[in-house]
C-alpha cells in the first residue's frame, strides 16, 4: 500500500517502515520554532522540570528556532519585558538559530526559515504559529501547535501522540492569466474547500502550475492551507525545491527529497484549472467568504496593506511597485508596505522598490508582522475597510472589531491603493 | 447539570475568543480577564463572577479556528468552562487537551441560551428540550494525555523515564 509524502515523512521520523493516516506515532522532530510567544513555551517548558531534581535542558538547542515577529520593535513593556526574558533564555541554552529584531538577520519566521536554510525536504516542522503550515513549500511536514505541546517538544525531541492525518490532493494545471497568481489560487481553493474542508487533513498539491511555480508561491499556498483548516499544506520537493534551497538560501550540506508513492491512497483529490481564474478576494469576516474581485469592485478602501508571512516577499513588492509605478496612492487611502524579512527589505531598497514605494505615497515599515494580528503599526478606525495581502479577515482580526478586512493579492492590493477602492488589476491600462 | 451562557455560530476564531492585541499577555493566571473582550457584555458577566464554574458555550463547526494561541484555552480553562460544539478546530483540540479544558463534541447539538445540558454516558443531554444527542469521543491519540491530567504532568513522566534510563 503506497504512502503520500507526509505518510513517508512521519514514518521515517518515527522509525517504521509504513505508516498509514490513522495511526498514532511520535515523531522526532527536526526543527521548533517559536515567536515572541516562547515566553510561554519557557514558562510551561520550566513547568515540566519543576521538582524533578533536574537542571532544565532543551533536547537539542541546535533544532530550536526564535524569531522575533509579531511585535517589533516591541510596542509595550510588556511585550518587551517578555523579549528581554526570552533573549536571556536564549543565550542560557545556547539557541543559534535566533533571530532578533536586526535588519540583517531579522523578519517574520516563516520568510526566516526558508531564506535561512533551517527547513529541508523530509524533516518534520512544528512552530508555535498557525502559519507553521507554510514550510511545506519546501517538501517538509510542518504544522502549529500550541505552547504547551511546544514545552514537551524542548523536553522530549519528539512530538507525542500524532495521528497520521489522511491527505487531499490537489492537482493545479494551466497557467495564471497576467496579475493573476498563487494568493487566487489558494483562496479559491478555500472558498471552494470552506473554511473546515481541510480540518484535521493534509492539502498536497501537485501538477504543472506547482511545478513551474517558483517557493515564494508555494509558500503562500502552503501558509494559506491552515485557512481551510488543514494540519500542513506541502509541496513534496522538486528541482525548484533545489535550486531555492541551494541558490537563494545558500545551502551547500547534501539535500535528500521523500517524494509520495504513485499508489499513495488519498482522502479525495481536487482539481483545478487557473487558466480562467480571476483576482479573487476574501470578504469580510471569514477567509472562506471568497468572491471574484468584480463582485466587491468599487468597495471604498481606508487602508492597504501589503507584506506578512503570506505575500511580503520579493515578487510581492515587485508586483505591486510595477503597478504603481508613475501612480499615486489615492489621498484618501493609506497604504503600508511591509516586507517579510530584513533581507528583502535590502534587496527592495537595491531594486529601488522602497523608493518606488514612498515616491507613489506608500509607507515601507520595518519587517515583522506589522498590522496583521492587530497589536500595534496600523489600527483601523471604527467603520473602516482594510484590503490586505495578509491571511486572517476575522472580526477584530486587525484590532478593531468595528472594522473590516478584505484579503487579496499584491496585485489587486496595489491597485486599488491608487484607485482607492477595491478595482481589478487587469483593468485601468496597467498592461 | 449545567446552563448555556453562550451560543455561537460555526468557525468561532481564537481571534473572537482571545483578541490578538492582548496576546502580550501568556501567562494562565493572566489571560482570563480577556477572554471574549470583545463580546463586551459576556467579557463582563465572566469578570464580575456572574460564570458559575462548569457553565457551557455552545459552537456550532470548527470552533477555535485560526491562530494556534493558548491564550484561547487557558482564558476559557481560568473559568472552567465547558465547551460544546459540533466539531473543533484541531490546535484548539490539542491545546484544550494539553491544558485540561473540558470539550464535548455533539455534532447535531441543538440548545439556546439558558438551556440546562447534561453529559450521560455517551450523550448529550439537553434536559430544557427533552432531546439526547450522540457525543464523538476525543482523538484516541490522546487519552494518555487525558489520562495524566494534562501534557505537563505527562510530559514530565515520560521525561523522567528518559533521564533515568539514560542515566543507566
Amino acid at each position: 500500500m503506497g504512502m503520500t509524502v507526509v505518510e513517508k515523512i512521519l514514518g521515517r521520523a518515527s522509525g517504521q517502515r509504513s505508516v498509514h493516516a490513522g495511526d498514532v506515532v511520535e515523531p522526532r522532530v527536526d526543527l521548533a520554532m517559536s515567536h515572541e510567544n516562547a515566553a510561554l513555551v519557557i514558562n510551561q517548558f520550566l513547568e515540566i522540570y519543576r521538582d524533578s531534581g533536574y537542571e532544565p535542558r532543551v533536547w537539542d538547542a541546535s533544532r530550536v528556532a526564535i524569531i522575533f515577529d509579531h511585535r517589533v520593535p516591541a510596542e509595550s513593556p510588556k511585550t518587551a519585558s517578555n523579549q528581554k526574558r526570552i533573549r536571556e533564555f536564549v543565550a542560557k541554552h545556547t539557541i543559534e538559530k535566533f533571530h532578533d529584531i536586526r535588519g540583517d538577520v531579522g523578519g517574520i519566521c516563516h520568510q526566516i526559515l526558508p531564506e535561512s536554510g533551517y527547513v529541508r525536504p523530509g524533516f518534520v516542522v512544528v512552530g508555535t504559529d498557525s502559519h507553521t503550515t507554510s514550510h511545506g513549500a519546501l517538501g517538509a511536514f510542518s504544522f502549529g501547535i500550541g505552547a504547551t505541546e511546544m514545552a514537551s517538544v524542548w523536553a522530549l525531541g519528539i512530538a507525542v501522540n500524532i495521528e497520521v492525518p489522511a491527505t487531499i490532493k490537489v492537482n493545479v494545471t494551466g497557467t495564471f492569466a497576467p496579475f493573476v497568481g498563487p494568493k487566487d489560487l489558494i483562496l479559491h481553493l478555500i472558498g471552494k474547500l470552506s473554511a473546515q474542508g481541510a480540518n484535521f487533513r493534509v492539502i498536497e498539491f501537485h501538477g504543472e502550475t506547482i511545478k513551474k511555480m517558483p517557493t515564494s508561491g508555494r509558500l503562500v499556498l502552503c501558509n494559506m492551507s491552515v485557512e481551510a483548516g488543514a494540519t500542513s499544506g506541502i509541496v513534496p520537493a522538486d528541482e525548484e525545491t533545489l535550486r531555492y534551497l541551494r541558490s537563494e538560501a545558500e545551502v551547500v550540506d547534501p539535500i535528500e527529497t521523500v517524494l509520495p508513492d504513485l499508489d499513495a491512497t488519498y482522502d479525495r483529490t481536487v482539481s483545478i484549472d487557473v487558466t480562467n481564474l480571476e483576482p479573487q478576494i476574501a470578504c469580510p469576516h471569514a477567509v472562506d467568504n471568497v468572491k471574484p474581485v468584480e463582485k466587491v469592485a468599487g468597495t471604498k478602501v481606508n487602508q492597504v496593506v501589503i507584506g506578512s508571512c503570506t505575500n511580503g516577499r520579493l515578487d510581492d513588492l515587485q508586483m505591486a511597485a510595477h503597478i504603481l509605478r508613475d501612480k499615486k496612492v489615492a489621498r484618501d487611502t493609506r497604504m503600508l508596505v511591509f516586507p517579510a524579512s530584513g533581507k528583502i527589505y535590502r534587496q527592495a531598497v537595491e531594486q529601488g522598490l522602497v523608493a518606488e514605494f514612498m515616491r507613489a505615497g506608500a509607507i515601507v515599515m520595518n519587517p515583522g508582522c506589522g498590522p496583521c494580528l492587530g497589536v500595534h503599526e496600523g489600527a483601523l478606525g471604527d467603520g473602516e475597510v482594510a484590503l490586505s495581502t495578509t491571511n486572517r479577515n476575522f472580526k477584530g482580526r486587525m484590532g478593531n472589531p468595528n472594522s473590516e478586512v478584505y484579503l487579496c493579492s499584491p496585485a489587486v492590493a496595489a491597485a486599488s491603493a491608487i484607485a482607492g477602492m477595491i478595482v481589478d488589476p487587469r483593468k485601468g491600462g496597467l498592461h | 447539570m449545567a446552563k448555556v451562557v453562550l451560543k455561537l455560530g460555526d468557525d468561532v476564531s481564537t481571534d473572537v475568543i482571545y483578541p490578538g492585541r492582548y496576546m502580550a499577555t501568556v501567562l494562565p493566571s493572566e489571560t482570563p480577564q480577556f477572554a471574549f473582550a470583545d463580546v463586551t457584555e459576556f467579557n463582563a458577566k465572566l469578570k464580575s463572577s456572574q460564570v458559575p464554574p462548569g457553565s457551557i458555550i455552545v459552537g456550532g463547526r470548527n470552533f477555535g479556528c485560526g491562530s494556534s494561541r493558548e491564550q484561547a484555552v487557558s482564558t476559557l480553562k481560568g473559568y472552567e468552562l465547558t465547551i460544546v460544539a459540533k466539531d473543533f478546530a484541531r490546535i484548539f483540540l490539542q491545546n484544550s487537551i494539553n491544558l485540561g479544558l473540558t470539550l464535548v463534541t455533539v455534532p447535531d447539538i441543538e440548545a439556546q441560551e439558558g438551556d440546562e445540558l447534561e453529559v450521560k454516558g455517551e450523550h448529550l443531554l439537553n434536559t430544557t428540550s427533552g432531546k439526547s444527542y450522540a457525543t464523538v469521543r476525543l482523538p484516541r491519540a490522546r487519552q494518555a494525555i487525558m489520562d495524566a491530567g494534562g501534557l505537563i504532568p505527562y510530559t514530565r513522566k515520560r521525561l523522567l523515564e528518559k533521564l533515568q534510563r539514560d542515566a543507566h
